[in-house]
């Protein structure tokens, strides 16, 4: 290595060959073109979204509109509830990161730092668990919802309402504690020394106590990437709020955003001042947390 | 219950917890040996320990475990929310053979799952690899690739089913630049299902790439050197060292594709309501549409278990071919 060190450091500062020149134009071209595909079908939807309806169906394939209007998007909060599904979402995702904040990191506290006769097994059954697919536990977790005791008109026995079903709660309970934030937090309170909490257990400190004030500041950056996930995820689903929610009241902004894609007689101007208006959020977090979302994507890679 | 709502995140986050159960090492034995907490702490422990699991326990059980067994036990009767239960034995699973709606619904997620495995991956790790050097454009691109997997899967829809549009879409007009009459793409039962996994590919790469960039990064400089200088071609340097390095990582990302391929509901059901003539029907779909459309639990319950051994099998498949343990690490 010694010898062959030096040799490597000259090819490495020697000018570019007229090869490694062609080499990084077809670089930009290839990164240019990729680009293009990701994210122009995201322009045109937004430029559509500003164009009056005789524009959309004539004006090929021009990105600027020639008659910019809001339009589209007064209809689309004129002609549905987009609002009230706007703020239904917002609640859902909130509510979803918050728990999910709170009870996985309760959690993968507990099993990351706590001693405790069971750990194992619990560990392992929340583990093997990830391996089910979702679709088998959808119908079973609807029918626990619908009879779930004491919800929504039911008796004690589940009988006479429709229990937790078009409630928040049909979207809140079930993904509360996911598996998947236990983990993600189980994960970084294992690399944190187990002497932080031993000093403050001696002086007598309740584990809670240790917990909230000695750990979790120090899981800050866990936090914060966990919390943007979860948000995007609950702002995202789809499938489940498809199913518990059915009023117009009720309806998140996915669900109410699918309802306008139609047959051929599509409105596309407000479906696409739609799916703007529904994109914004995760779009504006994206943004501004760019950095805490790559990283908790790759974290998953490199641990 | 958070596998039950199918969303990116979980797909970007699943390796970690994959990845650690063979990954680390029992580092409690040290602490179980000198300084072992004294009695009544431990007992303390032990109690808090059981508090702060509780709701994530109860849930859990409440969700997914219980879940699991209703859902079996169900598959063995005619349940429906109405009416009363009857047993009906296998008399599900005898019936699922010989309902042709089930096997177009497993022809047509085998089909998905037969184009959008390979070319997810291909795109993903191809993308990586062009993006794989440190320096400011590479990251700019690398946002510029990620930007499709921030949107939801309804948004994605709705930008496709506009971009897919036989006369006014953005597709068939460049097409037409170059002469060629595009089909009519989602009103096309040839085309149909071709188009869910395009559009599918493009709102999903880019999770997995960023996952393989980290993967290449652990591929140690040196190797790629020392196969340099060896005289290796980049072909050969990619086949002969990164690939093995990156083999773990690759498993990994075979295996969501898997699991997010045989369960794909989401497009087919925004875009084609599983048509044209049937033709993106998917297994998902048709469990939607049995249990909560003809409210036939049962039988859906059925239909999801085999989904489930069939994913198992594929997931055993996997295991066996992409084979992780020649990882250099």
């Amino acid at each position: 290595m010694t010898t062959t060190a030096p040799v490597l450091q000259a090819i490495k500062h020697r000018p570019m060959s007229k090869r490694q020149r062609i080499g990084r134009v077809a670089w930009y071209v290839a990164v240019i073109l990729i680009s293009l595909v990701t994210v122009m079908p995201l322009i045109w939807t937004l430029s559509t979204s500003l164009k009056p309806a005789a524009e959309i169906l004539g004006g090929y394939l021009s990105l600027i509109p020639q008659s910019p209007t809001i339009a589209n998007y007064v209809a689309v909060f004129t002609e549905s509830p987009f609002a009230r599904y706007l703020l239904n979402s917002f609640v859902l995702a909130i509510a979803g990161t918050a728990t999910n904040l709170f009870f996985g990191s309760l959690g993968g506290y507990a099993l990351a730092k706590l001693h405790f006769t069971g750990r194992k097994a619990v560990f392992g059954v929340f583990l093997g668990s990830m391996m089910i697919p979702g679709i088998v536990t959808m119908i079973p977790s609807f029918i626990v919802l619908r009879y779930f005791p004491l919800a929504g008109g039911n008796d004690l026995f589940g009988q006479g309402g429709v229990g937790f079903i078009n409630s928040y709660w049909a979207i809140i309970l079930p993904g509360a504690a996911g598996a998947l934030a236990v983990f993600f937090m189980k994960q970084f309170f294992e690399s944190l020394p187990d002497e932080m909490g031993e000093a403050a257990r001696i002086d007598g400190a309740g584990e809670f106590r240790i917990f909230v004030q000695i750990y979790l500041p120090q899981v800050a950056a866990g936090l914060a990437i966990l919390g943007i996930m979860t948000f995007q995820a609950g702002w995202n689903s789809f499938l489940w709020p498809l199913i518990v929610l059915n009023t117009p009241e009720m309806l998140t902004v996915q669900v109410g955003l699918a309802s306008f894609i139609g047959d051929h007689t599509t409105n596309f101007g407000p479906l696409m001042a739609g799916t703007i208006v529904s994109s914004l959020p995760v779009l504006v977090i994206f943004a501004f947390a760019q950095r805490y979302i790559v990283q908790g994507v790759s974290f998953t890679s490199s641990k | 219950m958070s596998a039950l709502v199918d969303t990116p995140v979980e797909v970007q986050v699943l390796p970690q917890i994959v990845e650690e159960k063979g990954g680390r090492p029992l580092r409690r034995k040290r602490d179980r040996g000198d300084h072992r907490p004294p009695k009544a702490i431990a007992r303390q422990q032990s109690v808090s320990a059981w508090v702060f699991l509780a709701i994530p326990i109860v849930l859990f059980a409440a969700f997914l475990l219980i879940p699991v067994v209703i859902a079996f036990v169900l598959s063995f009767s005619d349940y429906s929310i109405i009416g009363e239960l009857k047993w009906l034995g296998i008399d599900n699973y005898v019936n699922l053979i010989q309902d042709p709606f089930f096997w177009i619904a497993l022809r047509n997620t085998a089909y998905y799952t037969l184009l959008y495995v390979p070319l997810g991956l291909v795109v993903a790790l191809s993308t990586a690899l062009l993006l794989h050097r440190s320096s400011r454009a590479s990251r700019i691109f690398r946002t510029l690739f990620y930007i499709p997997v921030v949107s939801s899967t309804v948004a994605t829809a709705s930008i496709w089913f506009w971009l897919l549009n036989p006369q006014h879409g953005m597709i068939n007009v460049m097409l037409g630049w170059f002469g060629i009459d595009g089909p009519a793409w989602l009103y096309d039962s040839k085309w149909a299902m071709i188009a869910i996994v395009v559009m599918s590919v493009w709102a999903g790469f880019g999770a997995n790439m960023i996952i393989f960039l980290g993967a290449l990064q652990g591929v140690s400089p040196d190797l790629h050197e020392a196969a340099r200088l060896d005289g290796a071609n980049a072909w050969q340097d990619f086949w002969n060292v990164t690939r093995p390095g990156i083999a773990k990582t690759t498993f990994l990302i075979v295996m969501l594709l898997l699991i997010g391929a045989f369960q794909v509901f989401d497009q087919a059901y925004l875009l084609t309501k599983g048509g044209p003539g049937n033709s993106t029907v998917t297994l998902v779909y048709y469990i939607y549409n049995k249990g909560f459309g003809a409210l036939q639990m049962g039988y859906a319950s059925a239909i999801s278990f085999v989904l489930f051994l069939i994913i198992m099998v594929f997931s055993l498949i996997n295991a066996r071919v992409t084979n992780p343990k020649g990882e250099r690490e």
